[in-house]
C-alpha cells in the first residue's frame, strides 16, 4: 500500500518547494494577497527574506543575485500594484536572459476578473516579457507549477518566469506530492550541437586568414569561459566581446580586443569589418553591435552558435548555424580543429589599428573625468571586483576601461537599458558574493530612480561601494542632443534640481563622500575598498560635457566611427 | 508569400493568447487563425495563415516553437495538404433573386441553412479561394453579413500522425 503523503496548505507547499529548489534568498515585499505566505515566512529559517522598499528593487536584486551566481533569483510580491511594480525588472530579465522566478499574489479565484481590490491581470501583462508564466488555479497544481517555473527559468536560454498565486490557492490544502522529475513536452532545450556542423565550422576556422570570435553573454551563462579560453589560446584567435559578454574572456589577455559595437574599440570594430570568418558565440547580433546590418562584416563567413534557434537568422543571415549550448559546442569545436589557422599577418593588422587609435581621454587639465575613475578602479581591484553599472555614459566607460578578469563580474542592464538597475542589483549581488568587492556605479540620473534601496543595503550591512558619477546631466542623452539634436539640451540638465547626494546617503545612514578633484580619487577609492562591514557612498562630480568615444551613430555602419577626442594620431 | 502553419498546443489556459501575443509583439501578420480540439486529450490544433518572406516565416516557425505551450509546429506550405474553410453568407432577397442565388449555391455545393422573406443564409465549405469566389459571385445580390471560420488544414497521407514520444506527458 502506498504511504499516504502529508496534507499541507498551499503556503506550506510553497516553502517546501522553495526549500527543495535550494533557494537561499527571497527578495520581497508583503501585502494583502500574500499574507498567508508571510505568516509562514515568519518562522522559516532555511532561507532569508530580504525586505526591499519597492518591488522593482526586488526584481533587480533577484537579477543581480542571478547574474552573479547563475542560480535562479526569487521574488515574492503581492497582487495588483505589487505585481505591476515588478514589470520593469521582469522585462529587463527577459532582454538579458536572466533566470528569475517572480511569485506574485493574486486576488481569490472567485474574484478574478471582478476588478477586485488590488487586482491586476499580471499573467496577461507579463506574457510578452516572460519566458513563460502561470496562474495557479488549484492548490493541487502548485508543487508541479513551482517545479516547472524553476526548470524553465534556469534551463535552455534562461529567462524570467512569473507565477501568480490566488489567495485561496495559498490558503487551501491538499496532499503534497513533489514531482522529482519534470518533463514538459513542448520544451526540450537542445544542448549538444550538431557534430557535422561543428566539424564544418572547425574546418572553416582552420582555413581562415582573418578569423574573429564575437562573444556574447551566452558564453557566461553556459559557464563556457574556460572552453572559450582554451579554444582562443590554442588557435590564437582574437576575441571581441559584447557588453554582456565582458568577463567571458579576461580583458587583460593579449587576445582580447575589448568591446565591439556602438562604443566599442576602434580595433575591434575594424576587425569585425575586415574579418573573413566571424564566429558568434552566444551573442544575438543586437543593433548596438551591428550598426547598419547591411554593412556588418559583409565579407565574412558567419558562424553562429546559440542555444536559442530564434536568434539565428533573426537580424543577420548567417552561413553556418549551430544550435546548442556554447560550452558544449566550444569544447567540441576545439577538439575538431584540424590545425590552427595562420594568423600572424592578421594580428599585425589588428595591432596597427590599436596603435593608430587607442582608447584615450583628456587627463592633464586637472578636471575630474569618469574614464580616469574607472581606470583607477580597475587597477586597484585588479579586475577582480563585481561591477554593477546603471545605464548611460558611465556604463560605456566602465565597459571600455574596466578590465574584467572573470565571468559574472559585469552586471549591467544591456538589452532593456534600465536606469535604476545598479543600486538594487548590487544588493542582490552582495548577498551572493562575499569574497570580492561589489561596486555599484550609477549616474546622477539613474541613481535617483531606485535610491530608496540604499536603506536595504544599510539595514543588511552590505559592504557595497555606491559610486555616483555626477555630471549633473543625463549624460548619454545630452551626448545625443549635442551630436544629433541641434544642441537642444531638452530636460537633461539636472544641475539645479539634483539633491545633495552626500546628505541623501547620510539620511539612509551611509557614510558618504564627495569630490570633484582628481587628486582625491585614490584616497576615496582606497577608503571605499577598505570598508567591509557596511555600505559606503562616494560621489564624483565629473566634467559635464564629456562624451563617450569612439561612437558609431545609430543606424550607421560600424566603419563610420566618430573618433573625436580620441587623438587618432593624424590617421583620419 | 502566404503560408499555412499547423500548430499543436497544450490545451492550457491562455495558450491561444500566447500565440496571438507573440504575433502582435513581433509584428507578424495573421490572415486567419482557427483553433479546436484534436483526437488527443488536452491538445488543441491551431491553423494559422500568415504571410511574409522566407526570413519572416522562418522566424514565425521558430518563435512558435519557442513558446513553452507549443508541442509541434509544421509549415504545411509546399507539402501536400488539404485546406478547408467554412463560410456563412447572409444575402438580402429581392423579387426573383432567390432562384438565381439557389443556382449559385448549388454550383458551389453550398447549403441553404436559413431563409425568410427578406434574406437567406447559405453555408459554403471549401478551400479559401472557393469561398472568395462564392462571395464575389454573390456580391451583386447584396451580401448582408459574412462569417468565415478561417482555414483548417491537415497534411495528406500518414505523415500527420505524431509520434507517441512527442506527445507523452510527464
Amino acid at each position: 500500500m502506498r504511504k499516504a503523503n502529508a496534507i499541507l496548505t498551499g503556503a506550506d507547499i510553497f516553502f517546501e518547494c522553495l526549500k527543495r529548489e535550494g533557494v537561499e534568498y527571497i527578495f520581497g515585499y508583503p501585502g494583502g494577497a500574500v499574507l498567508k505566505l508571510y505568516e509562514k515566512l515568519y518562522d522559516i529559517d532555511f532561507l532569508q527574506h530580504i525586505l526591499v522598499r519597492h518591488e522593482q528593487g526586488a526584481t533587480h536584486a533577484a537579477e543581480g543575485y542571478a547574474k552573479a551566481t547563475g542560480k535562479v533569483g526569487v521574488v515574492l510580491v503581492t497582487s495588483g500594484p505589487g505585481a505591476t511594480n515588478t514589470v520593469t525588472g521582469i522585462a529587463d530579465a527577459y532582454m538579458d536572459s536572466v533566470p528569475i522566478v517572480v511569485f506574485t499574489g493574486q486576488v481569490p479565484s472567485h474574484l478574478i476578473g471582478n476588478d477586485a481590490f488590488q487586482e491586476a491581470d499580471i499573467v496577461g501583462i507579463t506574457r510578452p516579457i516572460t519566458k513563460h508564466n502561470f496562474l495557479v488555479r488549484h492548490v493541487e497544481e502548485l508543487a508541479a507549477t513551482i517545479r516547472k517555473a524553476f526548470f524553465i527559468a534556469a534551463t535552455g536560454r534562461p529567462g524570467p518566469v512569473v507565477v501568480a498565486l490566488p489567495k485561496d490557492v495559498i490558503n487551501s490544502s491538499c496532499e503534497f506530492v513533489y514531482p522529482e522529475d519534470i518533463e514538459i513536452r513542448g520544451y526540450k532545450p537542445k544542448y549538444k550541437g550538431h557534430l557535422n556542423q561543428i566539424k564544418k565550422a572547425a574546418e572553416v576556422i582552420s582555413n581562415a586568414k582573418r578569423p574573429l570570435l564575437y562573444v556574447g553573454g551566452g558564453v557566461i551563462m553556459s559557464g563556457g569561459s574556460n572552453e572559450l579560453a582554451i579554444f582562443a589560446r590554442e588557435n590564437k584567435l582574437p576575441v571581441t566581446m559584447t557588453l554582456q559578454g565582458l568577463g567571458a574572456f579576461p580583458g587583460t589577455d593579449e587576445l582580447s580586443l575589448g568591446m565591439l559595437g556602438m562604443h566599442g574599440t576602434y580595433w575591434a570594430n575594424q576587425a569585425v569589418n575586415n574579418c573573413d570568418v566571424l564566429v558568434s558565440l552566444g551573442a544575438r547580433f543586437d543593433d548596438r553591435v551591428t550598426g547598419k546590418v547591411e554593412t556588418f562584416a559583409t565579407n565574412a563567413f558567419k558562424i553562429h552558435v546559440d542555444i536559442d534557434p530564434t536568434c539565428i537568422d533573426k537580424n543577420v543571415i548567417v552561413d553556418l548555424p549551430i544550435v546548442g549550448d556554447v560550452k558544449h559546442v566550444l569544447a567540441e569545436l576545439a577538439a575538431e580543429m584540424p590545425k590552427p589557422p595562420v594568423v600572424d599577418e592578421w594580428w599585425n593588422q589588428i595591432y596597427q589599428w590599436k596603435d593608430e587609435c587607442p582608447l584615450t581621454y583628456e587627463d592633464n587639465d586637472g578636471r575630474l573625468r569618469t574614464e580616469f575613475i574607472i581606470e583607477k578602479l580597475s587597477q586597484k581591484t585588479k579586475g577582480e571586483a563585481i561591477i554593477v553599472t546603471d545605464v548611460g555614459q558611465h556604463q560605456m566607460w566602465t565597459a571600455q576601461y574596466y578590465q574584467f578578469n572573470h565571468p559574472r563580474s559585469n552586471l549591467t542592464s544591456g538589452g532593456l537599458g534600465t536606469m535604476g538597475f545598479s543600486v538594487p542589483a548590487s544588493i542582490g549581488a552582495a548577498f551572493a558574493v562575499k569574497d570580492r568587492p561589489v561596486i555599484s556605479i550609477s549616474g546622477d540620473g539613474g541613481f535617483q530612480m531606485n535610491m530608496q534601496e540604499l536603506i536595504t543595503a544599510a539595514f543588511y550591512k552590505l559592504p557595497i561601494k555606491f559610486i555616483i558619477i555626477n555630471n549633473s546631466f543625463l549624460g548619454m542623452v545630452r551626448q545625443w542632443q549635442e551630436l544629433f539634436h541641434a544642441e537642444k539640451y531638452s530636460f537633461t540638465d539636472l544641475s539645479s534640481s539634483n539633491p545633495n547626494f552626500v546628505k541623501v546617503g547620510e539620511a539612509f545612514g551611509i557614510e558618504s563622500y564627495s569630490t570633484d578633484n582628481p587628486k582625491d580619487v585614490d584616497s576615496l577609492l582606497n577608503k571605499a575598498l577598505s570598508v567591509n562591514d557596511r555600505p559606503i557612498l562616494v560621489e564624483f562630480k565629473v566634467v559635464k560635457e564629456d562624451m563617450v568615444f569612439p561612437m558609431v551613430p545609430s543606424g550607421a555602419s560600424i566603419s563610420q566611427m566618430i573618433l573625436r577626442r580620441l587623438n587618432p594620431k593624424g590617421m583620419l | 508569400m502566404k503560408h499555412t502553419i499547423s500548430v499543436l498546443v497544450e490545451n492550457h489556459f491562455g495558450a491561444f493568447d500566447r500565440v496571438a501575443t507573440m504575433f502582435s509583439g513581433k509584428g507578424f501578420n495573421i490572415r486567419s487563425i482557427s483553433i479546436g480540439e484534436t483526437e488527443i486529450n488536452e491538445v488543441s490544433r491551431m491553423t494559422i495563415v500568415t504571410e511574409g518572406d522566407d526570413q519572416i516565416i522562418d522566424q514565425v516557425v521558430k518563435q512558435l516553437n519557442r513558446l513553452i505551450d507549443t508541442i509541434k509546429v509544421i509549415d504545411l506550405t509546399g507539402s501536400n495538404h488539404v485546406e478547408r474553410e467554412l463560410a456563412l453568407i447572409s444575402i438580402g432577397l429581392q423579387k426573383g433573386s432567390m432562384d438565381e442565388i439557389k443556382n449559385i449555391c448549388d454550383i458551389f455545393r453550398g447549403n441553404i441553412v436559413d431563409i425568410n422573406n427578406k434574406s437567406m443564409m447559405i453555408e459554403i465549405t471549401g478551400p479559401p479561394d472557393k469561398i472568395d469566389a462564392a462571395i464575389n459571385v454573390l456580391a451583386p445580390f447584396g451580401i448582408k453579413e459574412v462569417a468565415r471560420s478561417g482555414t483548417v488544414a491537415l497534411k495528406r497521407g500518414e505523415q500527420t500522425k505524431f509520434q507517441k514520444k512527442e506527445l507523452s506527458t510527464n
